[in-house]
């Protein structure tokens, strides 16, 4: 299949010696949206940290037809995966758009740069108006924007994104989500979403997989797994 | 009233010193979360580099650039090669390396070039400046050199790229891997600067203090005071305390009685005490706002 654009095969993940994942094997298409589901301490967090070389793995993953398991962080941001991790991870004692800089601290092209920091503010306003602020001052849902920004200054070809509805308001929520399906669509960027709000990132997703104690237990396309009585029952509450 | 002006200036003069080792303190702390406590024998050992090349017949500014490049590079290669391994390792290891490298080089130094006191010229001479024999030239010298110096990071940090993924790479090392900021590198890039500056703090205190293997020992404690003072987290909080250390230093010991020269050095150990038990985060220590 040539629109892969990455894939695990038997991806095992540790902290120390502690295994958290157990042979996972999954795909996420060019431009698609996939959603990583699961209880609490089933290793979703640890699933995307693996992908970036955040924690020590073992087995294969595949980006854009290049082995990178073993890669250092830095080195798999530079070829195209932005990761927006759970917290935020932004530089609170900076400012925004000092945030945004360093998002495309990898490419060289300065009117590119100042181009796409203007098309990033283009979609969320709001950090515009707060560019000089301090990061660490803003609001919670502007900083998750500003980190969806600062990611989005990588020009990625896929973004993981770790639990971004975390303490939002719901209002804000929606606002985000409405904002990710525009950039998985105006700018083909693929997501990896991992949510605690499994009813808004089935209705976002296309794929959807199913992870329990560090071991892939169901994927599919995300409607038949929202529509799976299990799935129902134990993430989405009715 | 002289005296008082006097005291003052020459007190900033060795101040801008402290504030250059203040300064250098902080951004390895800044970046790795210790105290380097060899920084004054790295120093030490860079100006002894300046005098061995002046030895050799290169001329005073020609020594002086060669020795920032040397002394950069010896940072860069230092953490490189002894600090690079001690990633993660605990506080102890790391303050046994610095005192291991801090006996080091204060033994090679004493070892290459022996333990008698050498002069070491100023390029500023010694005469008076302006006539009025408030300053000599070279306090003169030192304030503004170190003042280029401050004016240099702050344009680095403040309107380089480069500089802002430094900063980046000591707040948050996590998110600054994520955005593909080689943090290894940055660190040791912070090794090089401090170490450039610390080899300009070294030539320019040395013909002061005169150069000898123990010439930085009570400098470095003063640049502690000024760090700690300043708050160990802000590098103009570093310059600041620095210079004040300097001008606090000089008052006290000439119009608090008893104090006097010999008793100078116990001012600064009292500074640190007394701010880590009254303000532990200094005059511009960091305070995070943070809107939860």
């Amino acid at each position: 299949m040539s629109d892969v654009l990455l894939s695990t095969r038997n991806l095992h993940a540790f902290y120390g010696n502690l295994q958290v994942l157990h042979g996972l094997d999954f795909s996420i298409a060019t431009g698609g949206v996939t959603t990583l589901l699961g209880a609490n301490g089933a290793g979703k967090t640890t699933t995307l940290r693996a992908l970036t070389g955040m924690v020590r793995t073992r087995g294969d993953i595949v980006f854009g037809g290049r082995a990178i398991g073993g890669f250092a962080t830095e080195d798999i941001a530079r070829l195209g995966i932005a990761h927006v991790p759970e917290g935020r991870g932004t530089f609170s004692r900076m400012t925004a758009e000092e945030n945004l800089q360093l998002g495309a601290m990898t490419r060289g092209d300065r009117r590119g740069i100042a181009a796409d920091i203007e098309r990033v503010y283009a979609y969320f306003p709001r950090l515009a108006e707060r560019k000089n602020q301090q990061a660490g001052t803003l609001s919670v849902g502007e900083q998750q924007m500003l980190a969806i920004a600062r990611a989005l200054m990588l020009r990625p070809k896929l973004m993981l994104l770790d639990e971004p509805s975390f303490g939002l308001a719901p209002r804000i929520v929606e606002e985000m989500f409405v904002i990710l399906r525009r950039l998985n669509q105006e700018e083909g960027v693929a997501l990896m979403l991992v949510e605690q709000n499994a009813a808004l990132a089935l209705e976002l997703a296309d794929q959807a997989s199913l992870i329990e104690t560090g071991r892939l237990v169901m994927a599919g396309p995300a409607q038949d797994i929202g529509r799976d009585e299990n799935v129902r029952r134990a993430y989405l509450g009715y | 009233m002289d005296l008082f002006l006097h005291q003052v200036l020459a007190g900033l003069a060795t101040g801008g010193i402290y504030a250059c080792m203040a300064l250098a303190i902080v951004m390895i702390y800044q970046a790795i979360d210790h105290l380097n406590f060899a920084q004054g024998e790295m120093a030490m050992f860079s100006t002894f580099i300046a005098w061995q090349l002046m030895q050799w017949g290169l001329p005073y500014w020609v020594a002086f650039v060669a020795t920032i490049v040397i002394s950069f590079a010896a940072g860069v290669l230092l953490e490189q090669t002894v600090l690079r391994p001690l990633h993660g390792a605990p506080v102890l290891s790391h303050i046994v390396v610095f005192i291991a490298l801090f006996a080091i080089l204060n033994s090679a130094a004493g070892f290459i070039w022996d333990y008698t006191v050498k002069p070491f010229p100023t390029p500023f001479g010694t005469q008076p400046l302006f006539g009025q024999g408030l300053m000599s030239a070279h306090d003169g010298g030192m304030i503004a050199v170190t003042l280029i110096i401050l004016v240099l990071l702050y344009l680095f940090f403040r309107h380089t790229r480069i500089g802002l993924a430094m900063r980046a790479a000591a707040a948050n090392p996590a998110s600054a891997r994520l955005v593909g900021i080689r943090v290894g590198w940055m660190v040791a890039l912070g090794w090089g600067m401090a170490a450039a500056i610390g080899a300009v703090a070294g030539m320019l205190i040395a013909p002061v203090v005169f150069l000898e293997p123990n010439m930085m020992i009570s400098i470095l404690l003063y640049g502690f005071a000024g760090a700690v003072v300043g708050g160990l987290t802000s590098p103009l909080g570093a310059v600041i305390g620095g210079f004040s250390v300097g001008v606090i230093e000089n008052l006290a010991g000439t119009f608090i009685p008893y104090v006097g020269r010999e008793m100078k050095l116990t001012i600064a150990l009292a500074l640190i005490v007394a701010v880590l038990t009254v303000k532990p985060s200094g005059l511009l220590g960091r305070r995070v706002m943070t809107r939860v």
